[in-house]
């Protein structure tokens, strides 16, 4: 059995790791599942990049929070990814960052209107946070690394991918709160009444600790596969002649 | 008056703390408090910005929103985007050792969303020019404070035997939430 120590170690050192690190480079072709799969869970924005954390510990006190944060977001992300994809060619480079950001504003101004029409309670609920999905760096940066050089398509797959990744995040983050602080899932009791809720889950430092857990038990997750990676890939003498050769 | 005033400072530095509290500003939270003399450098450019944004806020909300309110979000962030670039080209011509003391953080704060926060809630809350200037202060002084506390504390866990697996952002994140905890306890000290 392997310490902690030799898990972090292998991890920095797993064959795999050095594969995905290549192949975000921009420029590499990518097949369209990838783009798509890549920001749902091996570069999730919020759990791996630690990207939009503002949005991920305020709102995620309950599950219905949670998930009209998570489509609001993914909305803004995906219309914003649409339009810079589609001008990217007139957009000049030397204010596509103040281009991007309004193209985004744009987009978190309809959001904000839509939801206060139609969910005025959840609207009152995320309060100021869904004004600040403007700020989230997840967004910008999807627009900056991905939309503004690919064609519409896979800009569009790649936004589908990445907020589908946070709304997952976010219903994570959100029902283990609800659940502990509050004993429900989406508004339904779950313990009964005997279950005493732990308070401090729904409370600001709850959001803290809760995916400070999340990040170490994935690490621990990660480094327990690393660690499997030597024993599966025996062949790799061959591998090793050739390149030297 | 100036009771409400110190009040608001004190609600915002303490009870409501951006960081710990409201969850604003966590990128450079989490990404400078490594080392106490960069939390505090940060925590100084934040003060700055924090003030100058609050005095264009109080502007934009008594003359220009009263007209077009649809325009807030838009007019915030592209005011506040320009005016942290004049500021920093201001401060490279009067004061090149000053810009080198900011260095990088200066044009970072801008993505910043304690900023557009602090404009947010200003608003929200029907702040005036007075109250705003108390709010700012308050928050880059909260600000401050939990950047020195977190960077005190990773300084120290450097020599911790801390378990491989806990180092790095999840010892970062369990560390603010229990600072997140100690600063509940000033809840009640004030309304805001």
């Amino acid at each position: 059995m392997t310490g902690p120590e030799n898990a972090t170690e292998l991890v920095r050192h797993a064959p795999g790791a050095h594969e995905a690190g290549a192949a975000i480079l921009p420029g590499r072709t990518t097949t369209p599942g990838y783009d798509f799969l890549r920001g749902v869970w091996r570069e999730n924005p919020v759990l791996v990049q630690m990207l939009g954390l503002c949005p991920a510990l305020a709102v995620t006190n309950t599950v219905a929070n949670s998930l009209a944060m998570g489509l609001a977001t993914f909305f803004v992300l995906t219309g914003s990814s649409l339009l810079v994809s589609t001008f990217k060619n007139w957009i000049p480079k030397e204010v596509r960052i103040a281009s991007f950001i309004l193209i985004i504003a744009t987009f978190v101004t309809i959001a904000d209107l839509t939801l206060a029409a139609v969910v005025p309670d959840i609207h009152k609920a995320l309060g100021a946070f869904i004004a600040l999905i403007v700020v989230n760096c997840m967004i910008l940066g999807r627009q900056e690394a991905f939309a503004s050089k690919r064609p519409v398509g896979r800009a569009l797959l790649d936004a589908f991918g990445t907020g589908f990744g946070f709304i997952i995040a976010m219903v994570m983050m959100g029902s283990i709160r609800e659940l502990l602080g509050n004993g429900s899932l989406l508004g339904y009791s779950v313990f009964g009444d005997s279950f005493e809720p732990w308070i401090i889950m729904i409370l600001p430092p709850g959001g803290f600790l809760t995916l400070g857990l999340i990040l170490i038990v994935f690490g621990w997750w990660r480094g327990r596969k690393a660690a499997e990676v030597p024993r599966v890939r025996r062949w790799p003498h061959g591998v090793a002649s050739r390149r030297a050769a | 008056m100036s009771a409400d005033l110190f009040w608001i400072l004190v609600s915002a530095m303490l009870v409501n703390n951006f960081t710990l509290h409201l969850f604003l500003g966590l990128c450079p939270f989490m990404g400078v408090s490594a080392k106490i003399a960069t939390a505090l450098r940060m925590g100084a450019a934040n003060i700055f910005v924090l003030t100058i944004t609050s005095l264009v806020a109080s502007f934009l909300n008594a003359y220009v929103l009263p007209h077009a309110p649809y325009l807030r979000l838009i007019s915030f962030i592209v005011v506040i985007a320009s005016l942290v670039q004049i500021v920093e080209m201001t401060i490279k011509k009067v004061s090149p050792t000053l810009f080198r003391e900011l260095g990088i953080y200066l044009p970072l704060i801008t993505t910043n969303c304690a900023i557009l926060g602090l404009a947010i809630f200003q608003t929200n809350r029907g702040y005036g020019f007075l109250e705003g200037l108390a709010f700012a202060l308050g928050a880059g002084l909260g600000l401050t404070l939990a950047l020195v506390l977190m960077a005190s504390i990773r300084e120290r866990a450097e020599l911790a035997d801390i378990p491989a697996l806990a180092k790095g952002m999840g010892l970062v994140l369990i560390v603010a939430g229990s600072l997140s905890l100690a600063f509940m306890g000033f809840a009640g000290l004030a309304t805001p």
